[in-house]
């Protein structure tokens, strides 16, 4: 930690107030969006859904967003088969080596390489952003207060800025991100996207598809957590109930 | 134990190492008051999920990383790639939470009963004692998966030791073995975090020992008079130990399995990075009302000292309250001031969650107040004053009356 950061933390510590009103208060709250894969719907993502997501994701926010926590492999939870994956991931070069002669090289990626980002590091993200850097979008729906629900309105929450706000050089205004000004373009337009099974590529349809795709990445486990749930509720409440009886009668000799 | 139907291998290794009659002694025929309700559920259940606590923590050692380039992306080669990874995580990080649920309500209930009084006043000590270990490990073990919340909460925490004059920069720069919150600061907390819970279970033997010297207090909060009062431990508590067990299992289990983020902030699956201070320091729940006291100190040193204070005075609880009669039931204004007491801690969660400003801080200040204001002067005036009700001459009386059949 860098000497100014420490004297900044003491600071903070000493006023006793480093609990300030976060910037992100005066931020509307996202509204509450139907996602299909919420228990009490269906509880698991719809592949469908899922791929042209994945879609979305690959043909619009890779551009700027890596999600360096997932695989290629990890694609088989939406539903490509093996070939498919070993296809796509093809599409990418990783750097390996060193070789027997010792030279680094580069190669197609394989089911097993983590997903190419589209930057080196975050120094080289933040020259071609203008400063900014696109956060990896691996747990992204985990990682924001209201998650899912923040991040649709978010991609949906662009619209011109009210009267007497600035909008900075190179910032666009939008109601949902903390302070207002969000380094982002507008990611979703129209058409954007072309889904193969002829879903209409429309800002909504996109974002929703898009944030789905981004809840299973962010918790891949969620399906089979869900599933277990229901089974070890289901086995807990029967084992209770029997243990009260249990306990009753146990209990009736003492008086 | 030399009955005729142990068998014989049992029958030597006893003779030898009394395992099976200690066990026979302190889990089956230990006397324990006839009269206990649910609130004495808490205690088997606070060692049963030290037990859950540290079986998960092993197998999270077994893939955890304390490195700070691979402490993060560990935690989520835990979650996605670990066979049943995110089932172990969820339950050791949901049972952070459980584990104080429980051990609080453990408090408040001897609290009520006055469980902390003579002969038992070592026996709560202990209790304290753990409740500060819990505290130490629960609080390096969120630094663990170096979120940004990990790295700030440990930043504000650790340099809570710097108000100390003179010798606090030392203690802090100590603390971190480094000068800032870095990777040895993270290699000595996961090293810390997988001793302190054997530690706890050291202090929770001498906790149990101490119990079984006297026996459980219960609800009425006077003395058993004879055999009459006891029943054994197994199967009347047995039983009713493990329905409660299986109550509480539900409840952690609808956690896990269905809000497994709903205690944790979404800022700690952010990376950690010492370049970028979240908007919202906030330390996990169970902490909050310690944080409140803290910060309602208008002075650095003064709001530590305060802090560690509101724990430290629970060990001189036992001759701060004067009173002869154990139990609320019996002490009318005592009740009054114990719910007073249990709203008060509420509301300094609460206002610990919030930022410093307005009104919360002087409701903070007023909560910080009436909290030492019942320990230090409500309870040794009440022990002086308070006209108690007539004590039963027994425990058998009140069971037989509103007891089933």
């Amino acid at each position: 930690m860098s000497v100014f950061n420490k004297i900044a933390v003491l600071g903070l510590v000493l006023n006793l107030g480093f609990v300030s009103a976060s910037i992100a208060s005066d931020a509307p709250v996202p509204l509450k969006q139907n996602w299909s894969y919420k228990l009490g719907k269906k509880g698991s993502f719809d592949r469908a859904e899922l791929q042209r997501g994945y879609q979305v994701y690959k043909q619009v926010c890779a551009v700027c967003h890596g999600m360096n926590l997932l695989a290629y492999r990890n694609l088989k939870s939406l539903g490509f088969n093996e070939a498919e994956i070993k296809a796509i991931a093809a599409e990418y070069n990783v750097k390996d080596g060193p070789n027997d002669e010792g030279e680094m090289f580069e190669r197609p990626a394989r089911p097993e390489d983590r997903f190419v980002g589209p930057y080196a590091n975050e120094k080289a993200a933040r020259a071609t952003n203008n400063g900014a850097f696109p956060p990896d979008l691996s747990l992204i729906t985990k990682a924001r207060p209201y998650g899912p629900d923040y991040v649709y309105a978010l991609l949906t929450g662009y619209t011109p800025a009210p009267e007497g706000v600035k909008v900075m050089e190179g910032m666009h205004y939008n109601a949902y991100f903390p302070g207002h000004q969000i380094a982002m373009i507008p990611p979703l337009v129209e058409g954007a996207v072309t889904f193969s099974d002829g879903t209409n590529a429309t800002v909504q349809q996109m974002a929703k598809d898009v944030v789905t795709f981004l809840a299973w990445a962010a918790e891949p486990e969620m399906e089979e957590r869900h599933q277990m749930g229901i089974m070890v509720m289901i086995f807990l409440s029967v084992f209770t109930v029997l243990m009260y009886f249990v306990m009753r009668r146990v209990w009736q000799k003492v008086k | 134990m030399a009955e005729k139907k142990t068998n014989s291998v049992i029958r030597w290794i006893d003779y030898r190492l009394p395992v099976f009659s200690f066990l026979k002694h302190e889990l089956e025929e230990y006397p324990t008051p006839k009269n206990l309700n649910y609130w004495w559920n808490f205690g088997s259940l606070a060692g049963i999920t030290l037990i859950v606590m540290i079986l998960t923590g092993i197998f999270l050692a077994m893939h955890y990383t304390p490195h700070v380039n691979e402490a993060f992306k560990s935690v989520e080669h835990i979650m996605r790639d670990v066979n049943y990874g995110w089932l172990i995580r969820y339950i050791h990080m949901n049972g952070a939470s459980m584990f104080f649920i429980v051990v609080y309500i453990h408090m408040f209930r001897g609290l009520y009963y006055g469980s902390y009084k003579s002969p038992r006043e070592l026996l709560w000590m202990l209790g304290v004692v753990i409740l500060l270990l819990m505290m130490a490990t629960a609080f390096m073990g969120y630094v663990l998966p170096w979120g940004q919340m990990s790295f700030w909460g440990a930043t504000v925490i650790t340099n809570l030791f710097s108000a100390f004059p003179v010798v606090g920069e030392s203690i802090v720069t100590w603390l971190w073995g480094g000068f800032g919150v870095d990777n040895p600061t993270l290699n000595r907390f996961f090293a810390l975090h997988y001793l302190l819970p054997f530690v706890i279970v050291g202090v929770v033997v001498m906790h149990i020992v101490s119990l079984h010297q006297h026996g459980s207090n219960n609800p009425l909060g006077i003395d058993r008079k004879g055999p009459q009062d006891s029943i054994p431990f197994h199967p009347f508590y047995t039983v009713k130990d493990i329905f409660g067990l299986s109550v509480f299992a539900l409840f952690w289990a609808f956690f896990v399995f269905f809000a497994p983020n709903f205690f944790g902030e979404p800022d700690n699956y952010i990376p950690a990075n010492p370049l970028v201070t979240p908007a919202h320091i906030v330390p996990e729940w169970y902490f909050l009302p310690f944080y409140a006291i803290l910060r309602s100190i208008p002075d650095k040193l003064g709001g530590v000292l305060m802090m560690f204070g509101a724990v430290l005075v629970l060990f001189v609880l036992p001759w701060l309250d004067k009173s002869p009669v154990r139990s609320a039931r019996f002490r009318p204004m005592y009740r009054i001031f114990f719910w007073a007491l249990v709203v008060n801690c509420l509301v300094l969660g609460w206002i610990g969650a919030k930022p410093v400003e307005g009104m919360y801080v002087l409701i903070g200040r007023l909560a910080t107040a009436y909290y030492f204001f019942h320990f230090l002067v409500l309870l040794p005036l009440l022990g002086r004053f308070e006209k108690t009700k007539p004590l039963p001459s027994s425990l058998g009386k009140p069971v037989v009356s509103t007891g089933r059949k």
